[in-house]
């Protein structure tokens, strides 16, 4: 691979003088009207293929889990005789479905300690390594190797260090704790593991976007006077503000999405309910129940569905400029 | 999220005087002891597992897993037979692979219209392109899993004679949920190409599928290369589909089918370690041997490239 390298970060990302789009002083973007009936057929099968394929796959089962979310499907016979009924499915989540609550604060506690240590930990990191002292790159591929295992991998790994009879925490404290077991401690354990895996994930982003932040904005912060803090906090955090929010974004929706590492230690029960696994047990275990299923998916969609707009927005916008 | 309190480093003492002479001032020590604790602690579960991947089970049992020796080289045989990790390695194959190359290839498709023509819907086709890679699949799971039930193939084609629970679904589920972040990122990269470029062609009277399959694939090549390298991991490690989409034990993907193996595994954490390692180990070797292509796609994803 003799190929160049990879811009990691384009310039409009993160200076202060955007430097416009690529195309600016070539000549305008064709029009399809000039194109001759093959080529506009060409591009017409383009994009519909894989359009296709998104929209099928992906859009049109998330329409559908809205639609199935009114019907009392239980999966078995036709949708011809399916019912609507309404909002029930949703009474019945939030009024007597005793899984959802902790399934809920799960969630957010997931987000809290993703947004309150996993971030900030990237992120200093990120700002340490990007000082280039010796041994950087050892130090950035030891922090960033958990990234590239998959999170169900984490979850075994970690059970080397968490098993209560031969795990290797309690035989060095010399306790007795079963941290994937017993529901005092497992969500703890889980975000634990998840977080080692994180916190590479963000210093990566964050490294990427400080490569971008001109040196001359920091050269002129310590010329009047700034010391390294404010430097960072008032000039440099700010200028990478669209990495901000991308990684704002991110953490949500995987925290959101949340399933891989629970499911592995206990199928999301007993203490590691997520809204991720209520949804999968609900529908692949033998309680089928695809209506029910179907509204706390959608649930999930909704809120997915707003903070994918705003990441929309910041990406797009930015390609605007 | 500013009041972010830093532990084990003040960061008021790190004014560091640029070039400082030979003399490394004392926060630079904590600074270095810092980051050598931290990287140490982080690769620390990756380094046991695989010490105790290489330990004999009744030695262990005998001493503790805080011990040392009883070294072997038998869990790997046995977790490798127990496992029957050839086959599953095989399976991550025959899903991976194909999944990558279609998603590139959709994708770029997708990107090239977008960077070349100047379309009304370029922005809202990209939107949605790169918004499905960000929905939770959990929500998309009822109706996908009910369609590839519905779908009845000739038993030739699947082994389950529909295409739940065969390759087929996996495949088509991968790949149209990548090809929305790999489309987002190629048309980025695709942007930065000179426009004159499509000018001459067209000057030399090449179509528009020669113009995107001779010149801009080409051109996109290192991009190709960091999302080959990304989607690769990502699809080897993918979970969930696989968990759900799959029923029968023999076509499982390496990564599900350890929590298959859960029972076997679950009293013997030696062979537990060694599957662990077996599992990581193409991970890791693509990720060392590939480490700029890799860390490249993934800021490419989240920045602009």
């Amino acid at each position: 691979m003799s190929s160049p390298d990879l811009p990691l970060v384009a310039p409009q990302t993160a200076q202060p003088a955007p430097s416009g789009g690529s195309h600016q002083g070539t000549g305008k973007k064709q029009r399809v009207r000039r194109l001759s009936g093959r080529d506009r057929v060409a591009v017409v099968l383009m994009v519909a293929v894989p359009t296709l394929v998104v929209v099928g796959l992906v859009w049109l089962p998330a329409i559908a889990s809205v639609l199935l979310s009114f019907t009392n499907w239980d999966g078995v016979g036709s949708l011809a005789d399916v019912k609507v009924i309404g909002l029930q499915n949703y009474t019945d989540v939030f009024t007597n479905y005793p899984p959802f609550k902790p399934a809920v604060q799960h969630n957010l506690l997931w987000l809290v300690v993703m947004f309150v240590v996993a971030t900030p930990l990237g992120v200093l990191f990120a700002v340490l390594i990007d000082k280039e002292l010796k041994g950087s790159r050892f130090y950035q591929t030891a922090l960033y190797l958990p990234v590239v295992l998959s999170l169900a991998l984490v979850g075994f790994i970690w059970q080397l260090m968490y098993s209560r009879d031969q795990g290797l925490i309690n035989a060095v404290l010399g306790t007795q704790v079963d941290f994937y077991g017993d529901p005092k401690w497992n969500i703890w354990a889980a975000l634990f593991a998840t977080c080692w895996k994180q916190v590479g994930y963000v210093m990566l982003l964050y490294l990427a976007g400080l490569k971008g932040v001109d040196a001359s904005l920091k050269e002129a912060a310590q010329m009047d006077g700034a010391n390294q803090v404010q430097t960072f906090f008032r000039i440099v955090f700010p200028v990478m503000r669209p990495i901000n929010i991308i990684v704002l974004v991110i953490t949500v929706i995987e925290s959101l999405r949340a399933f891989d590492l629970v499911w592995v230690i206990n199928q999301g029960r007993n203490g590691l309910e997520l809204i991720a696994t209520l949804v999968t047990a609900n529908i692949v275990g033998e309680a089928s129940r695809i209506g029910f299923g179907s509204a706390l998916a959608t649930i999930m969609l909704v809120i997915s569905l707003v903070f994918i707009s705003i990441y929309l927005w910041v990406v797009m916008r930015e390609d605007e400029r | 999220m500013s009041s972010t309190t830093i532990p084990g480093v003040g960061g008021r003492t790190l004014a560091d005087t640029p070039r400082a002479p030979r003399r490394t001032p004392p926060a630079r020590v904590v600074l270095y002891v810092f980051l050598i604790g931290a990287s140490v602690l982080w690769l620390f579960p990756l380094l046991w597992a695989l010490f105790n991947s290489f330990r004999d089970y009744s030695y262990t049992q005998a001493n503790g897993y805080a011990s040392f020796g009883g070294f072997t080289f038998s869990n790997y045989v046995n977790a490798w037979q127990q496992g029957d990790f050839g086959r599953h390695f095989l399976n991550s194959v025959i899903i991976t692979v194909p999944s990558v190359v279609l998603a590139l290839l959709l994708s770029s498709m997708v990107g090239f219209v977008v960077a070349r023509f100047n379309f009304k819907f370029n922005l809202a086709l990209l939107g949605l392109f790169t918004a499905a890679n960000l929905l939770p699949p959990q929500a998309l799971l009822i109706p996908l899993y009910r369609l590839f039930r519905a779908i009845e193939v000739p038993y030739w084609f699947s082994y389950s004679g529909t295409l739940l629970d065969s390759y087929w679904a996996l495949i088509v589920v991968n790949t149209a949920f990548q090809t929305g972040f790999c489309a987002f990122v190629l048309s980025n990269y695709m942007k930065t190409l000179p426009y004159e470029l499509y000018e001459a062609a067209q000057v030399d009277g090449l179509s528009v599928f020669k113009q995107y399959w001779k010149i801009t694939l080409p051109l996109c090549r290192p991009a190709l290369a960091a999302l080959a390298v990304l989607e690769i991991t990502w699809i080897y490690n993918e979970f969930f589909w696989a968990t759900v989409l799959l029923q029968s034990g023999d076509k499982f993907p390496i990564t599900s089918s350890l929590n298959n193996l859960k029972g076997q595994f679950f009293t013997d954490y030696n062979l537990l370690s060694a599957g662990s390692v077996l599992v990581a180990l193409p991970v890791l070797v693509v990720f060392f041997a590939l480490q700029k292509q890799f860390v490249s796609g993934l800021t490419l994803g989240a920045t602009k490239g």
